[in-house]
């Protein structure tokens, strides 16, 4: 059954539905998968027997009623699921086990989905690499010692290496298209407000969105149909009719207006992701697109507006994590304040103390006009920058990152260099904007690069259909040797 | 310099989070460069600019302010690191 590892998730499910395969048998061959898969540490948790007695289950009652029949499925450890523990990546989550469903991976599981395991990411959400993650670094399919990007870096390898058939990850400042591009995968971060935050473990809540992380664009628009939706459990979730982003993806790129923003032809940019860039644009003419130079003139104060908007929220979520209710608690410590302090200090990594210390302080007395009102402002710029222009364009093109995917440690000591490879995913989620990212070329070392694509609020449906002809014109194709195995 | 030691220092411990000595060189050194770093923001002129305070064009719902759940204190307690039968047991706060 080696070719289900190079088939997509929609014709998994066309094998499913016309009975050529159980659902037993997909359980046993990406648990087969994910044993022989142990080097590339993508996984935190497994709950193989659950699988197992799931996929009978489904085998025995024969439901094909559901967009995901019987498909096993594994999820960023940043969901909350019922009975299975949940780490969010971190110490001080080690052994919490919720007693509760977040509503997304609900979704999936209401649509026939069952669960495979949770897969590691970098503390709660907060890196670029997975290096943060207290379970360890997780390792690129394409290459040993590389990183698969962050912070959805278990998602995006255990989907490359086919040990999940596709998986949902979190996107704050570009966890889900930063490894999407890393790995030569699919994945894109909704509107804010369509895809429920509830039992999701916050980091920045007003830049959290969960997304599908897919291996091309059909199985992404399926999805995403599956995870979206109103969730009155959630203040910020919209209240629409479910879209049918699978029923109506079409190639449509003719006519179609695609804005080229100036200000992402950032400084020292590789001539890799130029040329790269330069193809996407080739490819959207030949088919017909109008192509029309933008300018989002405050592109280059998002990264500092996020580095403080992202650390306040998150400093003021994870003031939760006491030792008290649930979590990791300290032996140490005469008091309750002490116990609070040495819990936080032994259960927290490094980067996310960077981003309780920033953001505490920024939010602090004296402080807090100086950097996070001021942040407020350049968000509010940075808004209006693409609300003027999707007055003129449907779409913008960038490229997803400003690089392949780097080796481990490469970037781990210094800070800012880790943040700068966010620099094109960021405006995005300041706005609350969809965008999508597909794998559009190879390095020179024959690395995955990804293009980006963006719309304004709630047309995915838009970026989707250009990119699912993008898709079919760039013809990307995934060499693995599967030498981890 | 944006941020010192002492400052730091007073910054963790609003925090709650406990620092040695060594941890707190480094992680001022951090902190003092992704100051620098967000302080790129000042060139700007906002005087005149509303602050984005919410991505979404709407006011939050609310929700009737009724009883929907109830009757799960064993799965509230379930995680907690130290019980005592109905309750969550902490370190001793008043002498």
């Amino acid at each position: 059954m080696n070719d289900l590892n190079d088939i997509s998730l929609s014709e998994i499910i066309k094998l499913v539905k016309s009975k050529k395969i159980s659902s037993l048998d997909l359980a046993n061959h990406f648990i087969n998968n994910i044993k022989k898969g142990k080097k590339l540490n993508s996984f935190i948790t497994t709950c193989f027997d659950q699988t197992i007695k799931d996929s009978k289950n489904f085998d025995k009652k024969q439901n094909f009623d559901g967009l995901l029949p019987g498909i096993p499925i594994a999820v960023k450890d940043l969901f909350c699921t019922k009975n299975i523990k949940t780490t969010a990546g971190s110490k001080i989550l080690e052994n919490f086990v919720p007693t509760y469903e977040s509503t997304v991976t609900n979704n999936l599981w209401k649509e026939g989905a069952i669960l495979l395991g949770k897969l590691n990411c970098d503390e709660f959400a907060m890196g670029s690499s997975n290096e943060t993650s207290f379970f360890g670094n997780v390792i690129n399919p394409l290459e040993n010692n590389f990183v698969p990007g962050g912070s959805s870096g278990g998602s995006a390898t255990a989907l490359a290496a086919s040990l999940t058939p596709a998986t949902i990850g979190t996107d704050t400042g570009g966890s889900i298209r930063q490894p999407a591009s890393f790995t030569g995968t699919v994945g894109l971060k909704p509107t804010y407000g369509l895809c429920s935050r509830w039992g999701i473990v916050a980091f920045a809540s007003s830049l959290d969105q969960a997304g599908p992380m897919t291996k091309n664009v059909e199985d992404c628009a399926l999805m995403l149909e599956a995870i979206s939706g109103y969730d009155k459990k959630d203040s910020t979730s919209i209240n629409r009719k479910k879209e049918n982003y699978s029923k109506n993806l079409k190639r449509t790129i003719k006519g179609i207006k695609i804005g080229i923003p100036k200000e992402y032809r950032v400084d020292n940019m590789p001539k890799e992701i130029e040329q790269l860039w330069k193809n996407g644009i080739d490819i959207l003419k030949k088919s017909g697109a109008k192509i029309i130079d933008i300018s989002l003139p405050h592109t280059k104060y998002a990264l500092p507006t996020y580095y403080i908007v992202a650390p306040a929220e998150a400093s003021s979520n994870l003031a939760r994590y006491d030792g008290i209710k649930y979590g990791y608690r300290s032996k140490k410590g005469n008091n309750l304040i002490e116990m609070y302090e040495h819990t936080r200090a032994e259960g927290f990594g490094d980067e996310v103390k960077r981003r309780v210390l920033i953001g505490t302080y920024v939010l602090s007395s004296g402080y807090y006009d100086a950097y996070y009102l001021k942040a407020q402002k350049v968000r509010k710029l940075i808004k209006v920058d693409f609300d003027n222009s999707f007055k003129e364009v449907d779409a913008i093109l960038t490229p997803s990152t400003p690089s392949s995917a780097f080796k481990i440690g490469e970037k781990a000591n210094d800070p800012i260099s880790m943040y700068l490879n966010d620099i094109f995913t960021v405006p995005v989620n300041l706005a609350g904007l969809p965008a999508i990212s597909i794998p559009a070329g190879k390095d020179h070392k024959g690395h995955p690069l990804g293009l980006q694509l963006i719309s304004k609020e709630l047309e995915e449906q838009k970026i989707l259909n250009i990119a699912f002809a993008m898709e079919k014109e760039i013809d990307f194709k995934q060499s693995l040797n599967r030498w981890w195995e | 310099m944006p941020i010192d030691k002492n400052q730091v220092k007073k910054v963790a411990k609003l925090s709650r989070i406990s620092l040695d000595d060594s941890k707190l060189e480094s992680l001022s050194k951090d902190l003092v460069s992704i100051l620098n770093f967000v302080e790129q923001l000042n060139k700007l002129d906002t005087n005149e600019i509303k602050p984005l305070t919410s991505i979404i064009d709407k006011s939050l719902d609310t929700r009737d302010d009724t009883v929907s759940d109830g009757q799960i204190k064993d799965q509230i307690l379930k995680n907690s690191p130290e019980k005592n039968e109905d309750f969550f047991i902490v370190p001793k706060v008043v002498d």
